[in-house]
Parts: structure tokens; sequence; C-alpha cells
């Protein structure tokens, strides 16, 4: 342990999600569209030197029973427009957008990003998803319906083609020269060919070469095929795995995947999201972490997380009563619609007997059962504890660092800043300025040329 | 000279790069190693609202820029390759306050689903300050950028024959199809949808928001947005116009639209028709604005304006045309031809400078205060959104019950 040199963290600021981590009934909690709101989180994150922030994305409205959900926060900004505008405030903040493979096309995308780099100087990166479902596809023109096991497939040749049309700039074609009259060194800047699958393009493309070469890539799903596509080609992970057991063999078994793709272990960065509790003691803490754990599950918000095992409508059921006894629908039109998080539940009907079994033993509500089972708060306690917490996992490798989730908007993230980074900057552990001009200095990953120069070397 | 506000005249300002002279780029103010970043930007906007435009609109396209109709140039002497104008705009919006910002969108490749919360939310970051201007690519080598649709090559000269015409409706009719889509997304959320109602656990009032249910030849669209009704309910829609079909998108869809009069006579003519086609729409009560579209090179004296005019050209090596009329003179001058126009129906002007860097800070401190003088300009911003600077009311939701 004394040997070894103590991990940089790397810290960063996922702005509240429309889902219900998010308090929107706390008195303090406000608008989740004004820009304001956004650029008083982005402020604070800077404040706070953090490395980037993250916004999330979800190209249609979730809907339960047929109708659209309406318990959590609903509605969010474009994704690449509200990063733009947050480049115009902040000076050093990253700006991670997660933006979806399935309902976009690389060449539009590829310029996005490239304007993103350009406009932030050197600031973008990109979390890529995807999707499967037809249900998102109405709202494109494609329609959508990707086969499951084709979600990946179309993801990687996405991602293999953006590369391709950022790499078809190398960064010195503009001259510019106002006597010589020569703007281009080439005609045929840009140029680019893909033949593939999924996507048969060629032309040029007309963004130049951006600061970042690339944007930073993020990987966000947690299957076999998203671990071996982010050990392949991102630069960091939006994992899910904030515990330390968990973290530790999620951190092992991605790490371990990239000697095969010629990747050394520092070339991803494996960074879960992680809610907080944050008061001035512990026991405090713990009150407040139960306290939001209620705001969070209202009993109809109980209701309907139930359905999601049960895939049927519950709303005659009392939250402050027992569970059915009816056991799940397990056919396979679901009851919800665009959200993720109902595929953990692979057997309904287990997990409907292991939570009766749970709340017969514990005495709980619905609404208990849910909150109970639900995920705690991943970091609870004083700013000591907190720092002390993060700083240990991520020395004994759980993660290299947390993507905190506030779940109050915009100023959820105000106390940490001021109180819990300070303490693992006193600890030598967090940057204290920052150290170079984008998003890859702050990640310490190198510029994609850099790579490139060794590779060919 | 009445100034009532019937008589003022509204003023846009073209962004295109170093300028809308090929050879722009070349002239000592124009930075064109700036180009892409955010500050030329910024600075460029920063001119136009100490001049009180009404907007800016901000150029775009899928591919490199040409000097030929339909396919590359091979040029090495002028400016090519741009940054997105929705992520443009949307950078410099925190950095001003009062002016609008008008990117263009290419609806021939792009989803209308992603391009309507884009302007949505440039008009939240704004507050209230956004507009579109839709363009349609029929560029063959833009289509292989996406891969889903082939084009044939088309020249210039070929528009007008049967083909060429059959051509240009299907895409703009597909244009049509994209902002009926844009608009009917930013009306899918009701303005009060978000009620967070603590009692019952509801954050909206699930309904107040509409699928808009979409169904055309392109595309189908169910809705609704990801993003509430932005500030000013409907953003300004826009679109340039030469003919008989895009004026009729003009008349259908856009509260501006932007045309290329050579002459007073063709300036009535094109504002007849573009009133006919809106009347045929069913919009003939509304505001809709047509913008006439000069080029300037702008001068103290007319003489300057003329030799920058010819040196431009002598660097480019050949003369400098347009679509649009192009202008060299005075301020005092180009106010005279504003007004001529205006008096033909133009309520205001698109002005494309042919040099940025040049004749930008020529409208904002030369033709403005001479418009000022007249009594037909602004003095000070008179509204807080792009819609109240050009007269245009808040618009009721076609979703909600009357």
């Amino acid at each position: 342990m004394t040997s070894k040199p103590l991990k940089q963290i790397h810290l960063a600021a996922h702005f509240p999600g429309v889902n219900n981590t998010t308090v929107w009934s706390d008195p303090k909690a406000g608008s989740h569209i004004e820009f304001s709101s956004f650029a008083h989180f982005a402020r604070t994150a800077e404040r706070a030197k953090f490395d980037f922030l993250f916004l999330a994305e979800g190209l249609r409205l979730r809907e339960q029973d047929g109708k659209i959900y309406d318990l959590d926060v609903v509605g969010r900004p474009d994704t690449f427009t509200v990063l733009a505008a947050l480049a115009a405030v902040t000076e050093h903040l990253g700006l991670t957008g997660t933006i979806n493979s399935t309902f976009n096309e690389p060449y539009e995308v590829a310029r996005q990003f490239a304007s993103l780099d350009h406009l932030s100087d050197g600031r973008s990166a990109w979390n890529v998803v995807t999707s499967w479902d037809a249900f998102t596809g109405e709202n494109f023109r494609r329609g959508g319906f990707l086969q499951q096991e084709e979600r990946y497939s179309r993801a990687k040749e996405f991602l293999t083609t953006t590369n391709e049309l950022f790499d078809s700039w190398h960064g010195d074609e503009i001259v510019a020269d106002q006597t010589t009259g020569v703007f281009l060194h080439d005609a045929k800047v840009g140029s680019f060919v893909h033949t593939g699958r999924h996507f048969d393009i060629h032309g040029q493309f007309n963004v130049p070469r951006s600061p970042q070469g690339r944007p930073v890539v993020f990987q966000a799903g947690d299957s076999e095929e998203g671990r071996e596509f982010a050990a392949s080609s991102a630069d960091a992970i939006f994992s899910r795995h904030a515990a330390l057991k968990e973290g530790q063999a999620f951190y092992t078994d991605v790490k371990n995947r990239l000697a095969k793709y010629g990747r050394r272990s520092d070339q991803l960065l494996i960074l879960p999201a992680a809610s907080f509790a944050l008061a001035d003691t512990d026991a405090e803490a713990e009150d407040l972490a139960r306290e939001v754990r209620r705001q969070q599950v209202s009993g109809a918000t109980a209701l309907k997380h139930l359905e999601f095992v049960w895939n049927r409508d519950l709303s005659s059921y009392d939250p402050e009563g027992p569970l059915p006894d009816i056991d799940p629908d397990v056919s396979d039109n679901h009851i919800s619609k665009g959200r993720a998080q109902v595929r953990m539940y692979r057997d309904p009907l287990a997990t409907a007997r292991e939570w009766r079994e749970l709340a017969a033993a514990n005495n709980w509500s619905i609404r208990d059962l849910v909150i109970n089972t639900g995920n705690r708060q991943a970091f609870i306690g004083s700013p000591t504890t907190i720092a002390k917490t993060i700083n240990d996992y991520v020395q004994a490798d759980a993660s290299d660092g947390f993507i905190l989730v506030p779940h109050i908007t915009p100023t959820g993230l105000d106390d940490f800043a001021d109180k819990v980074v300070p303490l693992l900057q006193e600890q030598g552990v967090f940057r204290t300025e920052y150290e170079g001009p984008t998003l890859r200095h702050h990640l310490g990953l190198e510029h994609p040329d850099a790579a490139d120069d060794r590779a060919a070397s | 000279m009445s100034s009532t506000p019937a008589s003022r005249l509204h003023l846009a300002v073209a962004l295109d790069g170093t300028g809308w002279h090929p050879a722009s780029w070349r002239e000592q103010v124009a930075r064109p190693r700036d180009l892409f970043t955010a500050a030329y930007w910024a600075d460029l906007v920063a001119e136009a609202e100490r001049g009180l435009l009404d907007f800016v609109t901000i150029e775009d396209g899928l591919g490199l820029q040409s000097s030929q109709f339909g396919k590359l140039d091979g040029r090495t002497d002028q400016v090519r390759g741009r940054l997105d104008a929705v992520l443009t705009a949307s950078r410099v919006a925190p950095l001003t306050r009062h002016i609008g910002l008008v990117p263009t969108v290419i609806a021939t490749h792009t989803e209308p689903f992603h391009i309507s919360k884009a302007i949505a939310t440039l008009d939240y970051v704004s507050s209230g300050r956004a507009g579109l201007r839709v363009q349609i690519s029929a560029r063959p080598h833009e289509a292989g950028h996406f891969g889903r649709r082939a084009f044939p090559l088309i020249d210039l000269s070929e528009l007008q024959s049967p083909a060429g015409q059959e051509r240009l409706t299907d895409l703009f009719d597909e244009a049509a199809d994209y902002v009926e889509v844009v608009r009917r997304l930013w009306d899918s959320w009701e303005d009060d949808a978000e009620i967070r109602d603590v009692a019952t656990g509801r954050f909206i009032d699930r309904d107040k928001l509409h699928y808009i249910d979409f169904e055309g030849q392109h595309f189908s669209v169910k809705g609704p947005s990801i993003t509430p009704r932005p500030p000013q309910g409907q953003p300004l829609v826009t679109a340039l116009a030469h003919q008989t079909v895009p004026y009729r998108l003009v008349a259908r869809q856009a509260d501006v639209g932007y045309v290329t009069p050579q002459d007073t006579g063709h300036a009535r003519a094109i504002v007849a028709e573009i009133r006919a086609e809106q009347e045929t729409a069913g919009r003939a009560g509304e505001l809709l604005h047509v913008f006439g579209d000069l080029v300037v090179f702008l001068d103290d004296e007319q003489a300057a304006a003329e030799d920058r005019r010819a040196r431009l050209d002598a660097l480019a090596g050949e003369p400098y045309t347009s679509d649009a009329r192009v202008f060299a003179g005075t301020p005092a001058q180009l106010a005279d031809l504003l007004q001529e126009f205006a008096s033909e129906g133009l309520s205001g002007f698109r002005l494309r400078p042919a040099v940025a860097g040049h004749d930008l800070p020529a409208i904002t401190r030369g033709l403005v205060p001479e418009l000022q003088r007249r009594g037909v300009f602004r003095t000070a911003y008179e509204a807080d959104t792009l819609r109240g600077l050009l007269g245009l009311a808040r618009p009721a939701n076609r979703y909600v019950a009357a």
C-alpha cells in the first residue's frame, strides 16, 4: 500500500435525470428546463474543478400502461444545443452528452461533435448509447426497429464511421494565407469512404479537425457486448457499480479485457454513477438519506415500480398496504415503455415471491418494500466520511472516480463542491487547478494522434 | 416621413464565413484563421446586436462549400469547412441579450424530431430569441454523406425543366412536412403542462401533452417532444425563396421569407405572388414578413465601395455574381434603395455583408444611424423576444381546446 502512488480521483456531475432519483417535490427543487439551472449546475461543477458535466438523453417520453409517465421529472433540452450554450458559461469543464447511435446518422453526429469540440476549445465527450425499440423509433425517419442483437453491431459501426469522419481532417489543411490566396492545402480534404453493413457513405467531411481530434468516448451498457464494446472502443465507462465489491469486480473484469485490444489499463476510465446524502454529521446524513428515499418513492411511484415486476395495472392497490396476492403477468407485451430498468427483472415470478416474503418478514407496505429494495444512496455521511469513502474506493480500484448524481436541481451539488472537494484536495487526490485546456487533459487521456503515432511506429 | 411602427424596417444580417464574396477571407479584417472558434462568431453577433438588428442568420450546409451549383468545385482558394449553425448560435446565445439567432437547418437529410428540440432549446438558452432558416439539399454528394437516398446530378439550368421542377417540388414538399412536424412538436406540450402537484405525485398533467401523429410521404413522427414548449411558443421559421415552389413553402409555413428582387417591379411581383399563395394556404390574415436579400459593399464613398468590389473580384479571378442584387455604395444610397423596396411591400431586409469584418460594422455604424435619422429603424430594442421584435404575437397552442 505504501509503495503504490495515490491515484488521482476523477469527479463529474450528472445533471439530475428524468427518473425518480430526482426529487422535484422538494421546495428547493428548481427548473429542469430553464438554462439558468444548467448554468448554475455547470458553474458549480467547474468551481469544484470537476472533470466534466454529464447529460443523459431519452428520445421518447416514457409510458406506462399506454399513458405518458407523469410521476417523475418529464422534459429535457436537446443535448448538443444545451452543451454548446454551456461552453459559453464555463471555461474548463468537460461537456459530455449522451447521443443515441440508433436514431442518428454518423455524418451529422460527427459534424455536431466536431463543432462542439471547436466551440468549447476541446471539451466535448460522447456517451454512445443504443436503442432497440420501435417505440422510440416512432419519432424518427428510420422508424427504427432494430433487432436487439443488432444494437451493438450498429453502435460499433457507427462509432467506427464517426472516427473515420473525425480523422478525415488531420489538422494542417487550413493554410489561410491571405497573400498567396491559398486557403486549403488540398482540395480533397475530409475525403472518406465507408462501406459496411449499416452504413454505406462517401464524400468529404466539412468540419476541420477539432482540438481534441475526436470527442472523448463514453460507453454505458453493462451487458457482455457492452463491456467488450467499451474495452475495444471507449475512453471511459459510465458504470452502475458504485458499491465497493461490485465495483472492484466490474473494474477488474473490464480492465482485463483491454489487453486483447492492445490497450493499457489507463486508457479506459471506470466512472460509476453515484448518488449521495451529505450532511454535517453521519447521523444527520442517515436521516437525510431516509427522508430523500421517501421523497423519491411516493405512494404513486411505489405502485408504478411494482408494476414493472407485476406487469399489471396495480392502481387499485393501497401503497401503504400489503403486496398483491396475484402473480405477475409474464407475457411479452410489457406495461412499461421507454425504460431500461424493466429488463432487469428477468424472472418476475421469482422476484414477486421474494418480495412477498421480504415484506411479510419485515411487515413492509408496498411503499416500504420499494424504498428498501431500491438503490440507497451510494455515499451517505459527513463530508469527512464521504471524502474518505470515495478516496478509499478509488484507491482500492473499485473505480477511477465517480459521476455524482444529485437529487436536487440545480443546487444539489453545491454542498459537495464546498465541503467534500476541499477534503479530497487536502489529501492530494483531487486537482486544485485545471492542468490543461481539454477534457482529455483532465482525464489523463492522450490525444488520438499520439496514440496513432505510437501504433504506427 | 412618418415614424409609426408600420413604416419601420426590420434588418437582419446573414453570416457566412468571412463574408459573401468568395475572396472576402483575403481582406485584412477577415480573420480567416479564427473561423472555427467561438470568439469569431461571438464578435460578429455582438456587432450585429450593437446595431440593434432584429436577428442574424447563420448559413450551414452538409457538405463543403462550392462555387458550383450541384457539385464540389475542387477549389483551394476559397473558404471551405464550417461549424454546425445551430450549435454556433447556441454558443453565442448566452453572450447576447436581445438579438435573434436564426441558424440554417437542412430538412432534406436531418430529423425533424431532433431539430424541433434543438431550436426549442436554443429558444430556452436565449430566453426567446430563436428561429430557424429551413433549406433543402438537392446535391448528390451531400446525399452520399447519408447513404439513404441517391439524387441525380442536376444543373442550375435544368431546374426549370419539368423534371427539375418535380424534384424541387418533392424536396420542398418534404421541407413543408418537416416544418409542420417541427411546429407541431413545439406545441406538443401546453404551456402549463408542468404542474408539480405534490398531493398526487404528478410532475406533469399528461392531458396537456399531445401526440402529433404526423404521417407523411418521407417520415412519420409520433411525439410528443421531449422538450417542453419553448418560451416563444413557436420560434421563428424562415426560408429563402427564388421561385414559385419555394414561395409556396414560405406562404404555407414561414414567418419570414427572404426573396431576391432585382428591382422594385420585381419586388412588387414577388410580394404579390407570395400574398396570393398565402391566401391559398389559408393564412391571409397572418403577419408574414417578406424580406429582401441584398449583398452589400458599404463605404462612406461610393467609389471606395466599388473599388473594394473590384479589388475582391480581381483576387477571386472573376466578377462576383449572386442570386441576390449586389449593392456597392454609401449608407445613404442603401437607405434610399431599402425604402424604395419597402414601398413595394417588403417589410425588412436580410443583408449579406460582402466582407463580414468590414460590411457588418458598416451596416451597424453607418446604415443603422442613417435609417434612424430617417425615423425608420428602432433606436433601442423594444421587445424581449424575437417574435416581439418582428411584431409577431406569441401564438396560441394548436392543441389547446378553444
